[in-house]
């Protein structure tokens, strides 16, 4: 096994793009140290070092799962139910950049399907929705990144 | 993005996940790379040592768990910085011997009580790891040594007073015993 520095060194602006994308601005940092806590726990008991990258994405996508789960399981009691994003993101360049200025529920949606390339039912079972709603976030979130793109 | 993998490092420290830690410290030879576990310093790498192949060696021979964190070295680096300057001339912070085994261990721990400013001859050295005959086998333990200049093999010479080897480089080692006044300047 390489040293775990080699993995951050490589992959630690990449596994962060790919939270703040998964889970917002705001939450992107705990994602991040949860991926890398739980790769470091793991990394020596690993068995094959030729696809660390992927190794450490399927991490970040569960911690984003467990987020939203987490998320899910407790709501927050507001007076109105926001309509814009909560985490105030600043879009720079690149893709992910973009994904993480959707509203969450479309942002959680593309960033499942294209980041950790999770089938509809359990982007569905990851955000507490039917897999109707999960496909119908996922379109209006393609629909959108379309358009800024355009 | 820096803070942010500052942050993992510390909290793999708490968490009992930083098995070996590391960064590089100046010297007047040229930047030094400090490793240490929890135990203490386990390696010392001198500026003409390759740092990546030493971390891919300790991730190897110790844990994968090597992150580069500076907290876990300031006492190293700090007495470090104090005996460069002439200021310290017994290392205090603890030491993992790990790294060495056997003949070797007891061979850089008859190094390590070698006080500031004396020198010992390779046989002494051997002798004092058990067994007199030994003499080659003292080099290579020098040779060998993890941690170099707090583990003081540049005190070792050879018996006639010829000033043997050093993994550094001679000029380094003729510099440290300048330093510690063993040769004149």
């Amino acid at each position: 096994m390489p040293p775990f520095q080699t993995l951050i060194d490589e992959y630690a602006a990449e596994v962060l793009a790919v939270c703040r994308g998964a889970v917002g601005r705001s939450d992107a940092e705990d994602c991040f140290q949860e991926t890398f806590i739980a790769a470091l726990r793991a990394y020596p008991k690993l068995d094959d070092d030729r696809n660390l990258r992927g190794w450490l994405f399927t991490i970040a996508h569960r911690k984003a799962i467990d987020h939203h789960r987490a998320r899910g399981r407790q709501p927050v009691p507001v007076e109105r139910v926001p309509e814009v994003p909560f985490a105030d993101p600043e879009p720079e360049d690149g893709i992910w950049e973009l994904v993480g200025a959707l509203p969450p529920k479309q942002r959680a949606a593309v960033t499942l399907r294209y980041a950790s390339d999770l089938p509809h039912a359990e982007i569905a079972a990851a955000l507490g929705c039917s897999p109707e709603a999960a496909r119908r976030s996922l379109h209006e979130g393609i629909k959108r990144l379309r358009k800024e793109l355009a | 993005m820096s803070i942010a993998i500052d942050r993992l490092a510390e909290r793999a420290a708490a968490e009992g996940l930083l098995d070996v830690a590391y960064t590089t410290a100046d010297s007047p030879f040229g930047p030094l790379l400090l490793a240490t576990t929890p135990r203490g310093l386990v390696r010392v790498g001198l500026p003409n040592q390759d740092a990546e192949e030493l971390l891919v060696d300790l991730a190897a021979r110790v844990s994968p768990r090597v992150l580069e964190a500076t907290a876990p070295l300031d006492e190293a680096r700090r007495e470090l910085d104090l005996y460069f300057e002439g200021k310290l001339t017994d290392f205090e912070l603890p030491l993992d011997w790990q790294l060495s085994r056997d003949f070797r261990r007891r061979a850089l721990r008859a190094i390590a009580r070698i006080p500031y400013g004396q020198t010992r001859s390779y046989t002494q050295i051997a002798t004092s790891a058990g067994n007199e005959r030994a003499v080659r086998a003292a080099g290579t333990a020098c040779g060998t040594n993890p941690i170099p200049v707090v583990v003081p093999c540049h005190r070792v010479l050879r018996s006639g007073g010829g000033l043997g080897g050093y993994g550094g480089g001679l000029p380094m080692k003729e510099s440290l015993l300048r330093l510690e006044g063993v040769l004149d300047d």
